[in-house]
């Protein structure tokens, strides 16, 4: 592995050739807002909060950081006035789902976002996807999922799935940044109440 | 069939295709294409089989049903060789005088022909027609002389000469400094060098590289990769071949999507025939060059035409982009180097094999060359598939060849490139168009697609029908376009339904340049265009909506209002018989009243008051004033 030198806010980072923007800078101590982002999991590049400002080729470009590789003298802006502009603009769009939501408080305050400004979405959930990909990824269950595209795509547990597979696990609960899952949970374990399938063969 | 092993086979059999056909033996050529298809050519098709039998010409008379000819809005098209005797929206009654007067008699039957609308003559062959005039059909032409259905009429036109040429004369480092030299750029949207992309592909580490077709053509009202397809499936093929033997590739996918039923199956049958020939397969034309391709059809999304989501689908995983860090060139489809063009492209290619990348310089501007084909549609005389030089001006593409503006109404804007396109106002008209003029202009080429607005469209609906479009069609996993596209459509829509306020049009702006900074794929970047464009042109027309609740094109129906003006209303009955939901009151002598809140707008009355008369206004902005008390019509005189 060779090694490459970057500049992440003005400061000369060292990183290896396959490392993220946000590897290179998590290992300098730079710290770069994500919500998407699991060590354990695949770099998913859905929530943009980690966008960064890169000067490489001669040309200015807007990237996410837990995506793009390192490359030799590339100069990255973690904050400049167009990020956190834009930063601030889809923390709003995602106040509007979770407005309490603690992993996005400090961030609100942060760039100033305000979490009225959008009329209150019906759905908690900011579709991270972390839950989905934690269960595929790293359980290997695929016990939820998303569903439809665009602006109605959902999270769902899949019941067949979920009966067998979800009374004992729950490791997804903590993942998520704004306890939609809990909910989802809870309201799918609702709908099949009426004739509980094989609930108890988990607990042999 | 027998395999054709080398150049000169492919040689010998045309000639030989070429010598069962006589030039100047009749020929029937019937448009078959999809949107003919639509309004009846298969039934034309039927009758004019019969009749040619009924009339004993079986032995005399060609009859070849063709792909599409462009000119959808007069299909379906007849065109009679070899003198191209054009008969535009033919019926099946039409056809027995046909086969008995301009075959056996060759007489013209002037009221099939076409009739210029400014000078009211009639035209009887098809290049003289001016929407075909006006073109230069290079990718397109062959369309209206083949049944795609067959291989010898691809041949019989030169076909595979191009892909002979380059196996046998040229190296595949020279087909790549052919196309590279061509400055070919890529028809799909973006328009990246062509030549470039196949050199990356070319030079990206792997021993497997694939080249796919992008065939997953999914604008509302663009249908011009369909059309090529349909109906002429054997370009796409021979250009596919090419750039696979440039690439260093062995195995290709026509990504087509579903819903294209007929360009499937001719697409299926074409390869089969290349396969019979040899032309697919194994060490074609004796070069040692193996290629095969695959069909792979589309579920139907849009955004699976974006390059890495049709890669993600071709895996058989949900179409959705993935970041384009690492070029789909150097890891696409299975990780592996991977060269997508779209339909159109690879139809060029051919071309530029046989005449030369000099030729096709020649053609466009500085920095487009060659052709384009571009989907006229919406509120223009002649809709249809039109094939012109770069360069050529909206206004030319629209006037001389789309036949101006239907009922002699005013034109406003055109909307290029597709949903996620922009609008383009009166003022540009003059533009000549090529990639760079539409970006500068705040729109974009996209796939080609055109729709032509009049005085009678609202533009801040038009940005409301794309981004509702586009609300349905993004995949729906990154946040700025998911959530950003909901909000300004929510905005859209409350400016539109008139709770528009002030500051809107701000926010409008702000989430827009968010969408399109901080988007993970095209569709996303692209997405704001709608409504950046419509700001920009025609911000007159979203202040109206928010200050004055006024939609000053009468489209947005919670801000309109009808209103029968008692000062001219001549009780004539006509709008309260023909209102479908009973909201107009009134009687003979009875002067009549819309009831408001029974009203559905659906602008019948407007349509039906005499025009002597025109007492039923449209009300937008202003309130409407109250009935009048004393409704006996006091009857005028004159």
């Amino acid at each position: 592995m060779s090694e490459i030198t970057l500049q992440i806010d003005g400061r000369e980072v060292k990183a290896e050739e396959g490392m993220t923007i946000l590897e290179a800078a998590q290992s300098a101590g730079i710290s770069i807002p994500t919500l998407c982002h699991h060590e354990k999991l695949e770099p998913y590049g859905a929530c943009r909060i980690c966008t960064v400002e890169i000067e490489a080729h001669g040309r200015t470009n807007l990237v996410a950081a837990c995506l793009y590789p390192v490359e030799q003298n590339l100069v990255v802006r973690t904050r400049s006035e167009k990020v956190d502009k834009t930063r601030k603009v889809l923390l709003e769009l995602m106040l509007a789902h979770a407005p309490d939501a603690a992993a996005l408080q400090d961030l609100a305050q942060e760039y100033g976002a305000d979490k009225a400004r959008f009329g209150k979405e019906s759905s908690f959930c900011i579709l991270c996807g972390l839950c989905v990909r934690y269960c595929a990824e790293v359980k290997k269950k695929n016990a939820i999922g998303f569903v439809d595209r665009g602006t109605r795509r959902e999270v769902i547990f899949i019941p067949e799935i979920t009966s067998k597979e979800c009374w004992d696990c729950k490791e997804c609960f903590p993942l998520c940044p704004t306890e939609a899952l809990q909910a989802t949970f809870l309201l799918t374990k609702a709908l099949m109440s009426p004739s509980p399938p094989s609930a108890p063969e988990s607990e042999e | 069939m027998p395999r054709i092993n080398s150049p000169a086979e492919l040689e010998e059999l045309r000639k030989d295709i070429l010598s069962k056909r006589d030039p100047n033996r009749p020929c029937i050529t019937l448009c078959s294409g999809t949107a003919c298809h639509a309004s009846g050519s298969e039934e034309v098709a039927a009758s004019i089989e019969e009749e040619i039998k009924k009339q004993g010409l079986s032995a005399e008379v060609d009859f070849r049903k063709t792909g599409c000819h462009g000119f959808c809005e007069k299909g379906p098209i007849i065109v009679i060789h070899p003198e191209k005797i054009c008969y535009l929206q033919i019926e099946p009654k039409d056809v027995p005088e046909i086969i008995s007067q301009t075959i056996k008699e060759k007489k013209v039957i002037e009221r099939l022909l076409y009739t210029d609308p400014t000078t009211n003559k009639k035209v009887v062959h098809e290049f003289e027609i001016p929407f075909y005039k006006n073109q230069e059909r290079l990718v397109f032409g062959s369309n209206g002389k083949i049944d795609p259905k067959s291989i010898d009429d691809y041949l019989a036109l030169g076909g595979y000469s191009a892909l002979a040429k380059a196996l046998s004369q040229m190296s595949p480092e020279q087909v790549l400094e052919e196309v590279k030299k061509s400055n070919l750029r890529g028809r799909g949207g973006g328009g990246f060098p062509v030549g470039r992309k196949w050199e990356e592909c070319r030079n990206a580490p792997g021993e497997i590289k694939y080249v796919i077709v992008n065939a997953d053509e999914g604008d509302p009202g663009a249908y011009m990769d369909r059309s090529l397809l349909e109906g002429n499936p054997h370009s796409v093929l021979e250009g596919l071949i090419i750039g696979a033997y440039a690439i260093g590739s062995h195995e290709g996918y026509i990504y087509v999507r579903q819903e294209y039923p007929l360009a499937v199956e001719n697409v299926d049958i074409a390869i089969k025939q290349a396969e019979e020939y040899g032309l697919l397969g194994k060490n074609i034309f004796g070069s040692g060059f193996d290629f095969t391709v695959k069909v792979h059809r589309g579920a139907g999304a849009f955004v699976s035409g974006e390059s890495s989501a049709l890669m993600t689908a071709l895996e058989g995983r949900v179409g959705e982009p993935r970041p384009k860090y690492i070029h789909t060139v150097i890891k696409g489809v299975w990780d592996k180097p991977s060269n997508l063009n779209n339909v159109e492209t690879w139809a060029t290619v051919p071309l530029i094999i046989n005449k030369g990348a000099d030729w096709f310089r020649g053609i466009g501007t500085e920095g487009s060359k060659g052709t384009k084909i571009f989907s006229l549609v919406g509120k223009v005389n002649n809709t249809g598939l039109v094939e012109v030089p770069m360069g050529m001006t909206l206004r030319e593409i629209i006037f001389n060849i789309g036949g101006g503006i239907r009922d002699g109404k005013k034109f406003k804007a055109v909307q290029t490139g597709g949903p996620s396109g922009g609008v383009i106002p009166e003022k540009y008209i003059d533009l000549p168009i090529d990639f760079d003029e539409l970006a500068k202009a705040g729109s974009m080429m996209g796939s080609g697609g055109m729709i032509v607005m009049d005085e009678d469209t609202c533009m801040v609906d038009t940005a409301r029908y794309f981004l509702n479009f586009l609300a349905h069609e993004s995949c729906g996993k990154c946040v700025p376009c998911r959530e950003g596209i909901k909000q300004m459509l929510n905005i859209l829509t409350d400016i539109t339904e008139g709770r528009g306020e002030k500051k809107d049009i701000e926010l409008l702006e702000e989430v827009a340049a968010m969408v399109k900074d901080f988007s993970l794929c095209a569709l996303g970047t692209t997405a704001p265009n709608p409504v950046l464009s419509t700001l920009k042109y025609f911000q007159d027309e979203y202040v109206a909506h928010i200050e004055q609740k006024r939609c000053p094109a009468y489209v947005c129906k919670a801000l309109v209002s009808y209103y029968i003006d008692p000062e001219k209303c001549q009780a004539c009955m006509i709008c309260l018989r023909q209102c479908p939901v009973g909201a107009i009151s009134g009687g003979k002598n009875q002067i009549h009243i819309i009831d408001q809140a029974k009203c559905t707008k659906c602008n019948t009355c407007f349509e039906v008051c005499p025009p002597r008369f025109s007492a039923v206004r449209r009300l937008s902005g202003e309130p409407v004033p109250p009935p009048v008390k004393d409704r006996v019509l006091a009857r005028r005189k004159g």
